[in-house]
């Protein structure tokens, strides 16, 4: 049975790949957004001090004398020092013309609140306006205070390590998880698998284990295949033998008749064309029925239906069952086996193949001669059958075990070329072999060596 | 010996019969299991061949029947399967022993002949002629005491020519008997065993006696 299969990508490969990749985006996306939230609220802190220090600055400006005059409250500096020594700047404007300060922080637009770069550093920039309302014109007051951002980016580099930190921990667990999930799932389907896989070619019972849902159905065709399957095999064994039967009794009438009337006729013609009648009749019946045995012998090899056979049984049994055919032709059984000879196999197609080198050896052994069916158990187990008959043909020695295959010199034989294919194949299913050989004496001699 | 034939083709039934009664022996022939137990449970049998696939059964459920009843005929069964797991299954059913169709009908007198000669003790047919005696089944001669063991074509030429005393036997119609229409022999392989009989038979009152251009001819004195 072949098992090409077309393979594409692993399933839990493919399983791990989308989960673990969904897991780092997932992750990346936690980074960013913790990040930008954490960001946003570092920088309305900020803010809010900033603002603080705006508003308690312009508190301090009053107009006096139609001047602006302004007592600059330190406390509105000093609410702004951090940690990491963060510079601070102001400007206070007067109707958009610096009054004090620093130069260079002057707003344009309206916004309360902007970042820009200032002396080298980026710095966040609050800004507000009063009016002052005095004796002729009102006067506006303006108020810039600018801070530059260590502290902030320090916060938040330790808020993007602890995120980052968290991301790292949670792509590390959800992968762990995907992997045990992935694991599990396969897990459902390796244990099918298994189970199918340990079954023998000839188990085509269905499965009763219970299965996940997901699986149901293909379990399911799987289990109507089998079915279809088993009745197909039983449908053509039944088949075979139903055919054989139909084929063979026909035969057997016909050459019943033959043979009785061969019994009757004088006339050479005749006797010859009835001659022939009966080779022809024994010819196809030997072949379908050699040919249902190879079958077999080839299918039961696949799955070997091992026991522990005593061949000496075995064979003294076959013996006995050959004989008549052997005493038609005098020719004498001698089945030498001394020790005990077990081997672990399989009873039916050990039998098959010792019959079918018996059955050689009967055929071109020599009337009034010896066939010796001999067990040895050293230096090999071995059985080997010798006959008194001219041995095989030396140059085809070879080759005479292969399919369809038959000596150049069986006189006219009976055969199917299929015996010794049947031996050999039963010598190898059981790791033996089949050796022919010829006796320096005369005769064949066939062993099967396990 | 007077066998039962069990076996639905009719005319491979009749085709056996003949080729049976040829060799001499009594044939009842039965074309269903039913007819097959009547014969049975009133006729006594030497041997009961048995076709397996039967109209109205499987013949395997006869042989069960047959065995269970304490019958100790012995049934051969003819077999148009040829899987040798089946054949197994057979003997374990109780068969003595069994021949796949399309057979020779002399490998099928080979097989009743063993299978008479297991089960010998049930029938004795030894024929007697003069101071000779013979026992086809058990396969010896016994000439003035002395117990001879035949070699199988002797016995079957000895059983022809004893069956069919005063009959003369062409040497052609010997070698059809002794020997497979493939064996490729010479009518003068007859001589061979003719020869050998003769030897065995040296001294009795049984003679073979050639007759020229014609054959040979069973006599005894007196």
């Amino acid at each position: 049975m072949t098992g090409d299969v077309v393979v594409s990508r692993s399933l839990r490969n493919r399983l791990a790949m989308i989960l673990t990749g969904g897991a780092a985006v997932l992750a990346i996306v936690l980074f960013l957004v913790v990040r930008a939230y954490a960001a946003q609220i570092a920088q309305q802190g900020q803010d809010n001090i900033l603002n603080a220090s705006v508003s308690s600055i312009l508190d301090a400006a009053v107009l006096r004398d139609g001047e602006v005059e302004l007592d600059f409250p330190y406390a509105a500096l000093s609410m702004l020092s951090t940690d990491a020594d963060d510079r601070v700047f102001y400007a206070v404007y007067e109707d958009g013309a610096l009054l004090s300060g620093y130069d260079g922080l002057d707003t344009q637009d309206d916004e309360a609140f902007r970042s820009m770069n200032y002396d080298g550093s980026t710095v966040r920039i609050a800004t507000a306006t009063r009016t002052l309302v005095g004796a002729n014109v009102p006067r506006r007051v303006t108020v810039s205070v600018a801070q530059t951002q260590d502290a902030l980016s320090g916060t938040l580099n330790r808020i993007s390590t602890n995120v980052a930190v968290f991301g790292a921990g949670f792509f590390a667990l959800a992968t762990v998880l995907s992997f045990w999930a992935t694991s599990t799932t396969i897990g459902q389907l390796r244990r099918l698998t298994t189970s199918v896989t340990r079954r023998g070619p000839q188990d085509l019972s269905p499965f009763t284990k219970p299965v996940p849902t997901e699986m149901g159905p293909l379990v399911g065709s799987l289990n109507n295949l089998m079915f279809r399957l088993d009745q197909s095999l039983k449908q053509s064994e039944e088949f075979i033998a139903e055919a054989a039967h139909r084929v063979r009794t026909p035969l057997a009438t016909v050459r019943s008749y033959a043979e009785a009337t061969f019994q009757r006729v004088e006339n050479t013609e005749n006797r010859d064309a009835l001659r022939s009648m009966m080779r022809a009749i024994d010819e196809s019946s030997r072949a379908a029925g050699q040919l249902l045995d190879h079958a077999m012998v080839t299918f039961r090899a696949e799955n070997l239906d091992r026991i522990d056979v005593d061949l000496n049984d075995l064979l003294r049994d076959l013996v006995q069952r050959m004989t008549p055919v052997a005493d038609m032709r005098d020719v004498d059984f001698i089945l030498d086996a001394a020790a005990p000879a077990h081997l672990h196999g399989d009873p039916i197609l050990l039998q098959n193949a010792f019959r079918n080198l018996i059955d050689n050896a009967l055929k071109y052994a020599p009337a009034d001669s010896i066939v010796t069916v001999r067990v040895q158990t050293a230096p090999d187990l071995s059985v080997s059958v010798t006959d008194q008959g001219k041995g095989f043909p030396p140059s085809e020695i070879n080759k005479l075990a292969d399919r369809f295959v038959r000596g150049s010199d069986t006189d006219g034989q009976i055969g199917s070329g299929l015996g010794l294919t049947i031996a050999r194949d039963v010598a190898a299913a059981h790791g033996g072999a089949l050796i022919l050989s010829n006796r320096s004496e005369g005769g064949a001699c066939a062993t099967l060596q396990f | 010996m007077k066998y039962l034939l069990v076996e639905d083709n009719q005319e491979l039934a009749r085709a056996i019969c003949s080729r049976m009664s040829l060799d001499g022996h009594l044939v009842d022939h039965a074309a269903l299991i039913s007819e097959a137990v009547e014969y049975a449970s009133v006729g006594e049998y030497d041997l009961i061949l048995l076709d397996i696939m039967l109209p109205d059964g499987d013949g395997r459920s006869f042989l069960k029947q047959h065995r269970a009843g304490k019958n100790n005929t012995p049934v051969i069964v003819l077999t148009a399967r040829s899987q040798v797991s089946d054949r197994i299954s057979m003997l374990d059913l109780g068969a003595d022993d069994y021949v796949t169709k399309p057979f020779d009908h002399a490998e099928l007198q080979a097989r009743c002949r063993a299978v008479l000669r297991r089960n010998a003790g049930t029938a004795q047919s030894t024929i007697r002629m003069g101071d000779v005696e013979f026992d086809p089944v058990g396969g010896h001669l016994t000439v003035k005491g002395k117990v001879i063991d035949l070699r199988n074509r002797e016995l079957r030429l000895l059983e022809l020519l004893m069956n069919a005393r005063g009959q003369v036997f062409s040497k052609h119609k010997l070698v059809d008997r002794l020997f497979s229409y493939d064996d490729d022999v010479s009518e003068n392989a007859v001589e061979v065993y003719v020869g050998r009989l003769r030897k065995h038979l040296e001294g009795s009152s049984v003679q073979i006696k050639t007759l020229r251009g014609l054959g040979y001819r069973l006599d005894h004195d007196g």
